[in-house]
């Protein structure tokens, strides 16, 4: 069957399918089951009730059950067996092998690299962005230009900064920006930007920063906004010049939304993988965790030790995840 | 006071201008990948995009006719003729020319150069050459190594060689008319902004586009020596087979849901949003494993009907919450007067909280469409069997970059073609995107 046709179907399916269970399941529970007549009325429509919100909410929590949560457990499992001793339980011996690996290790610097410099610079620009933008006429139509590579993949973006990297034989005239700026500035040669080690880190976290710095600028702008007018008129009378407006009496005030931004972007690095695979792939000493994740399960087919690294990602992610839960309780109550 | 109001006038204008410059900033290397994919691999290596908006002096490698052309004049042999004609190209002013690539810049025109190998040649400023040699000459034309201003020019040649021959340019007529009918269509209904009413330019404009398409088809075949056309096409079909049910499917399961945790009651409530909320941090990594192992075991395997359950299960968990969060917001009046007139759980649901909540559920789709358009690892490990059959377009640039590196104009190309429709989505509904992620920041 031609794909566009068994997807149309599978929309027909997926939606006829939804609305279907969710009627059905409604009238079987409230004309067969608990029947809203007879002797029973009042129990019965008190049952249903206590019933209904199950029959809501169990599409939802079955997928997220068998896609997310299955999984976390799941992995752990496989972390500890062998997949070649036809899984048998090794004990920690994928973790052993693991840390014994020079490319880990490279794999762990990089990705608190990327930790310490992605959402703190992503942050910045976003803010600096908000605050200027916010103070000019046309500058919704700036922001939408800022906020724009937040639609772009990471493979695009990828190519995009490629160019922007590259590097053509010193006699020849140089086609990438950087390589053409860094002669102009009276560079000797042009470089191969992503193969320096070290370095080449920063030129691929940049790409994310050009990304994230948009999504920083927009929730920063919105929070900028919320601040009450008087605080800033109060400062400016006490004949607070425009940066210690800023720093003294605006962000204090934001600095709520501030953490959240910084650690929403924190969890984006966390999982980075397209821009270091389509860029690098983890060569010239580039490696980050979820690509060296990648390259265990589907290059070396070693299940064990690829099980092992998502575990250290995740665990990584838990202390925002306990941070993000005890807010929202917090909220809730 | 006036000094005050002078540092003013001053930071506005150190404001406008470091907004500017941030912009550019931002938005240069997107416009480098743009212009690079309206150029010629030729203009691609010669010069960088940012001056293919002006004419440049570029140093052009022509010869002249071949030996076989050259006509006897007294004791010479003779070769008269002009530079472009050579390879069909438009006459240029040539500003300097040279006959060896070490000084190309040796001679201007009507400068007569004494060649290497005996005889002369004299080349005028419209590309007119006569070459004059003592001795019968033999083999290829004489190099002449020109250099001359070269007018800007853009091609949808690139279009051509991955998409198929005129598939952009019609694409192009094709949106311009949709455009024009949907604005024809938001005039017509121009008293029905809200509600329903307010899609149907929208909607009617798509249409249009899809008829068009149909009736006139997209392509006129293959271009020549396009080796990335068929794939680049079907990876752009693949990526929208994957791309609308994994958007659709997830929103109505979630939207059940959402109303469950915000508008009833029950036990366990509170701890199954907590539930929610440690969800949308998981990464999907540790999920790729164990349900590849699963697809595989019951049957699935490898193709779009797992791919759609993949991003169904990893989109639920930021559904469930954009909209939970959405429709706890929704007026109490209005719900609890239906419940009071007798409806049901359901029709409320149906007629009350799901058309209210329509701006929560449009920002999910453009969330999960993005976000599923964009995506590399989960068709990577869910969707691409070892046959090939089946590819995205992320997929399909990532092997472009392996296979082609070298090969600007076709890699831009096939980048802008894969984030044009991101590109076109967002700028449509920004609004609804904005709204979306100041919700769905957990606050």
């Amino acid at each position: 069957m031609h794909p566009a046709l068994q997807g149309l179907l599978t929309i027909v399916i997926g939606v006829g399918g939804c609305v279907g269970y969710f009627y059905a399941s409604n009238l079987v529970l409230d004309k067969v089951i608990f029947p809203a007549k007879g002797p029973n009325i009042g129990r019965n429509i008190n049952r249903a009730n206590m019933v209904r919100p199950w029959l809501f909410l169990f599409p939802a929590m079955f997928a997220l059950g068998l896609y997310l949560a299955y999984p976390v457990f799941e992995t752990l499992r496989l972390s500890v067996t062998d997949r070649s001793l036809g899984g048998a339980f090794v004990g920690f011996d994928n973790y052993t092998q693991m840390f014994g690996e020079a490319k880990f290790w490279e794999a762990v610097r990089n990705n608190f690299m990327w930790l310490l410099i992605v959402p703190a610079m992503s942050t910045a620009f976003g803010l600096l962005a908000a605050q200027l933008t916010d103070r000019i006429g046309w500058g919704s139509i700036a922001k939408s230009l800022i906020f724009m590579p937040m639609a772009i993949s990471f493979v695009g973006a990828a190519v995009i900064w490629k160019l922007v990297y590259d590097a053509r034989p010193v006699d020849q005239e140089q086609i990438g920006v950087l390589n053409a700026i860094y002669l102009g500035l009276g560079g000797d040669e042009p470089q191969q930007w992503l193969t320096i080690p070290f370095w080449n880190n920063f030129f691929l976290m940049i790409v994310l920063i050009w990304i994230q710095t948009g999504f920083a600028m927009v929730i920063l702008s919105a929070a900028l906004r919320g601040i009450p007018e008087e605080t800033i008129e109060a400062a400016i009378i006490d004949g607070a010049n425009p940066f210690q407006v800023f720093f003294k009496i605006k962000v204090p005030q934001i600095m709520g939304t501030i953490v959240v931004v910084w650690t929403t972007i924190t969890l984006v690095v966390l999982k980075i993988f397209d821009i270091v695979f389509a860029m690098t792939n983890g060569q010239w000493e580039t490696q980050v965790l979820a690509n060296y994740m990648y390259d265990k399960l589907f290059r070396a087919n070693d299940w064990g030790v690829g099980s092992a690294s998502a575990i250290v990602i995740m665990v990584l992610v838990t202390p925002i995840l306990v941070w993000n839960v005890r807010n929202a309780r917090k909220e809730m109550r | 006071m006036d000094n005050m109001a002078g540092t003013k006038s001053g930071l506005t204008w150190a404001v406008h201008i470091s907004v500017a410059l941030l912009v550019a900033l931002w938005l240069f290397p997107t416009v480098g990948l743009f212009v690079s994919s309206f150029r010629t691999a030729d203009q691609i290596a010669t010069s960088g995009w940012w001056k293919a908006m002006f004419a440049a002096e570029q140093s052009l490698t022509l010869r002249t006719a071949g030996a076989d052309e050259a006509v006897r004049e007294g004791d010479l042999y003779v070769l008269e003729g002009n530079l472009f004609d050579i390879d069909g190209r438009e006459t240029l002013n040539i500003s300097v020319w040279g006959t060896s690539a070490r000084d190309v810049t040796a001679y201007t025109p009507g400068d007569t150069a004494e060649l290497r190998r005996g005889g002369t040649v004299t080349v005028q400023a419209n590309g007119d050459y006569r070459l004059e040699t003592a001795e019968e000459p033999s083999g290829r034309g004489q190099r002449v190594f020109v250099t001359a201003k070269v007018p800007p020019e853009f091609t949808l040649g690139n279009y051509d060689t991955v998409l198929g021959k005129n598939v952009a340019l019609n694409v192009v007529i094709y949106g311009i008319a949709s455009l024009i009918f949907g604005l024809v269509l938001k005039y017509v209904f121009r008293g029905s902004e809200r509600g329903i009413g307010s899609y149907i330019p929208l909607f009617g404009g798509l249409a249009l586009f899809i008829l068009l398409a149909f009736a006139f088809g997209l392509s006129d075949g293959r271009a020549e020596g396009a080796q990335t056309s068929d794939n680049m096409g079907r990876a752009f079909f693949s990526t929208l087979t994957v791309t609308i049910p994994a958007t659709i499917i997830p929103i109505l399961i979630a939207a059940f849901a959402a109303y469950a945790l915000a508008w009833m009651d029950f036990p366990g409530r509170a701890l199954l949003i907590a539930l929610v909320v440690a969800l949308l941090v998981v990464p999907l990594q540790l999920a790729l494993i164990p349900l590849l192992k699963l697809h595989l075991a019951i049957g699935i395997g490898k193709g779009y009907l797992g791919v759609w359950l993949a991003h169904t299960g990893f989109g639920l968990p930021l559904a469930v919450y954009l909209l939970r969060n959405y429709m706890v917001g929704l007026p109490r009046d209005i719900i609890e007067n239906a419940k009071v007139d007798g409806a049901t759980d359901f029709q409320i649901f149906v007629r009350i909280v799901l058309p209210l909540s329509f701006p929560a559920l449009a920002s999910f789709a453009i969330f999960q469409f993005l976000w599923t358009w964009n995506d590399l690892l989960v068709a990577k490990v869910f969707l691409i069997d070892a046959t090939g059959d089946t590819t995205v377009m992320t997929n399909q640039i990532v092997e472009l970059l392996g296979t082609r590196g070298g090969n600007w104009e076709i890699l831009a190309t096939a980048a802008f073609v894969s984030i044009a429709v991101p590109l076109l989505v967002f700028f449509m509904m920004q609004k609804y995107l904005v709204r979306g992620m100041l919700a769905g920041s957990v606050k």
